[in-house]
């Protein structure tokens, strides 16, 4: 019989899943980045003078900024010039059905398990997959379209909307923002782009996945989500990347606009290569989001299960500038073997009669270290604001570590703002007893880790909540036994 | 059905059970007495597949199988069951959706059928009502916040449902009032049969009025010094457990 540590120590060993690379030909650039790289890749892109002006203003402020040094995280110290700002599949003949996408890429995305495929289709979601860093592939904007909602590459969206695309690009996150939001903005390559008219209910779910495939490529996604007057729209970002033994680097910005009476939910399944259990390679994923609820009642939901990258460093916030407008986070972050994640949100309230929900929870096993950071402001003007923050950590075994870093920067008396927080651990007397009544230690672990998360999941559109729980338990698989 | 032989076990380098030697046979009740740290406990931990526990030497056959060479759920598959003394409690799961997985691994083992939830609530409503559990300890998580008698009460009432063939009690009648030890003996006592085996594990003769067993055993430093028939039980109560502890010395 082994010892408890051993038990719980055992089964930690789970290869990643996703792990294989297509081999495309790629239309890379060398590696490094100047003013001449990113006249390049606007050239490329057939971009407007407007927007390579946005990229060399933000590239320009990029060199004289640096990496902040206040997360809780530790790694090598990142090569801005060994990294290729551009690689897109050179094949990229006018597709007008699915069953002209490279047929590389179509079993790329079928080993994901994408649902590009036809009956997935009929199941009502739409996709547009970025491959590296031009989309694929885009479906059902046709239906789409007859309501009026945009829903495209946001290359498209340059070129097809670009007055739409110059009225919002920058406006949350400005290019100044910071340092990771600033590169991005100087060489951003490819994202989604989705415009919800007014009084527009979308009737399905709008879903992206992400694809980091050429060696060395960073990507960086650009996405702007613009919801007018009285719209809805709930947006999925899945993403997942192959596996590599060196580090790769995603530093994306994430832009959404809510309108007077308009929902954004956007809710993310982040899988990236972990990095194996040395910490060997693995995703270094830096990025900024945002969302502004400027017109009244409006509402924006972030939904996050994160349980892939090496290094996690990411905010998804609220700027609740509406009178009434709501600001909600639904965070699951796991760490196991050698991964770190710093995340949490931001909740900026400005309005007055604004509210914001956090709800996280935060997983560790492994040599895993997770910190939930979270900011609440409410400013002079937020009469009557109210928040509430749910902070919980998981632990799993005695080698990882949890961390929590509220700030709450409140600047009048009328607001109310509770704060609960709570660590606890899966003891091994608790899978002992799932175990003496039968239910293996997987199980076991699974049912008390989704037993954790059920506040999170049930915020996740249905079918992603069970993708959301199979991922986890693939994740944190082999961390207890 | 269990026939333990020569078991010695070790903790933290230290030797708990020194040679304890066992037969249990179907539809028997045997009672496990002894003073603190005699082994009682460790007793039952090790049979249910404990991982804090090593055994240095013996053989446990259950059913003609190796018993300690199985993993501990598939002890538990195979119809082994222990009542936790100290039972765990699992924040965020559900008593009744616990219960129902565990039961569906015990029937996807014998190749039976698994229960969906509304099988499963029709087959618990009367298990329910003989241990006295009241819906809302079907609705809360595992043990969370129950009192001491409800935790009792629900392992039993895990056992009612699990309709194991070897039930271990570790001293389910620790830190029950007389009304609950009631209830949990009526429930133990409603799942006696011909088929199946229990072991109950107590330090005081007080629950053996209640379950009446058919054999006793009394264990000290590690192995059993003395075994009977129920009146062993009183003879404990009436001379205080030093009486064995000095006759075992003289043997």
């Amino acid at each position: 019989m082994s010892t408890s540590t051993d038990t719980i120590e055992q089964l930690a060993q789970q290869e990643y899943k996703y792990g294989f690379e297509t081999l495309i030909e790629a239309d890379t650039l060398p590696p490094g980045l100047n003013e001449d790289v990113i006249r390049v890749i606007s050239a490329k892109k057939n971009e407007p003078e407007w927007l390579l002006d946005f990229r060399l203003k933000a590239y320009k402020v990029w060199l004289t900024m640096s990496e902040p040094q206040w997360a809780n995280l530790k790694f090598e110290p990142i090569d801005y010039q060994a990294v290729s700002y551009y690689s897109a599949p050179k094949k990229k003949p006018q597709l007008s059905s699915l069953d002209e996408v490279d047929p590389e890429i179509r079993a790329t995305f079928d080993k994901l398990g994408i649902p590009l495929e036809e009956q997935k289709l009929l199941a009502g979601v739409a996709v547009d997959a970025v491959f590296d860093s031009v989309s694929v592939a885009t479906t059902f904007s046709d239906k789409l379209a007859s309501l009026g909602i945009i829903f495209c590459s946001f290359s498209e969206a340059v070129q097809k909307h670009p007055e739409l695309v110059k009225k919002y690009l920058g406006t949350v996150v400005p290019h100044t923002d910071n340092f990771y939001a600033a590169l991005n903005s100087a060489v951003f390559t490819d994202g989604s782009f989705a415009y919800i008219p007014k009084g527009v209910r979308c009737p399905m779910e709008l879903s992206t996945y992400f694809r980091i495939n050429a060696k060395n490529t960073g990507q960086f996604e650009r996405t702007l989500i613009v919801a007018e007057e009285g719209s809805y729209v709930s947006y999925l970002e899945g993403c997942t990347a192959p596996m590599r033994d060196e580090h790769q680097l995603h530093a994306a910005v994430v832009e959404l606009v809510a309108l007077d009476d308009a929902t954004i939910k956007y809710s993310t399944i982040q899988n990236w290569y972990p990095g194996d259990k040395n910490g060997k390679g693995g995703i270094y994923n830096f990025v900024t989001k945002r969302g502004i609820c400027k017109g009244r009642n409006s509402k924006i939901t972030w939904t996050q299960v994160e349980t892939g990258s090496a290094i996690t460093w990411k905010y998804p916030g609220c700027i609740l500038q509406g009178d009434n407008s709501i600001g909600e986070f639904y965070s699951v972050a796991t760490t196991n073997n050698k991964q770190q994640a710093d995340t949490g949100t931001k909740m900026i309230h400005i309005g007055r009669n604004t509210r914001s929900t956090i709800v996280s929870k935060g997983i560790s096993a492994g040599n895993g270290q997770n910190t939930y950071r979270g900011l609440v402001r409410i400013g002079k003007g937020a009469i009557n604001a109210r928040n509430h923050s749910q902070c919980d950590s998981l632990l799993i075994g005695d080698r990882c570590g949890a961390h929590t870093f509220p700030y709450l920067d409140i600047r009048n008396t009328s607001g109310k703002i509770e704060h609960e927080a709570s660590t606890s651990k899966i003891g091994e007397d608790q899978i002992f007893y799932c175990r003496q009544r039968g239910i293996s230690p997987e199980d076991a672990m699974n049912m008390i880790v989704s037993g954790f998360c059920k506040e999170v999941f049930r915020e996740l559109p249905m079918e992603f909540a069970v993708e959301a729980q199979k991922l986890l338990s693939i994740s944190l698989e082999g961390s207890v036994g | 059905m269990l026939e333990i032989k020569g078991l010695r076990v070790k903790a933290e380098d230290k030797e708990i059970l020194t040679g304890v030697d066992l037969r249990v046979d179907p539809g028997q009740v045997h009672a496990i007495m002894g003073p603190n740290g005699s082994g009682k406990s460790t007793l039952a931990r090790v049979l249910s597949g404990h991982p804090d526990y090593e055994v240095i030497a013996g053989d446990v056959r259950y059913n003609g199988k190796d018993l300690l060479a199985m993993d501990p759920e598939d002890r538990a598959r195979e119809g082994v069951f222990m009542a936790f003394q100290y039972p765990v409690e699992i924040p965020g799961i559900n008593n009744a959706y616990f219960l129902k997985a565990a039961l569906n691994a015990l029937k996807k083992h014998r190749g039976e059928e698994e229960l969906d939830a509304v099988e499963f609530m029709a087959l618990i409503k009367d298990k329910a009502k003989l241990l006295e559990m009241d819906q809302s300890m079907m609705s809360r998580s595992v043990n969370e916040g129950f009192s001491g008698g409800e935790k009792k009460r629900n392992e039993i009432f895990h056992m009612a449902v699990l309709e194991p063939k070897l039930a271990i009690l570790d001293e389910t009648d620790s830190g029950l009032d007389i009304d609950a030890l009631k209830i949990v003996s009526s429930g133990v006592n409603a799942l006696r049969s011909p088929d199946r085996a229990m072991i109950v594990v107590t330090h005081y003769q007080r629950l053996l009025n209640y379950i009446v067993p058919d054999f006793v055993h009394v264990l000290s430093e590690g192995r059993i010094v003395r075994s009977g028939g129920k009146e062993l039980a009183f003879e404990l109560e009436e001379k205080g457990y030093t009486w064995l502890e000095q006759g075992a010395g003289a043997r």
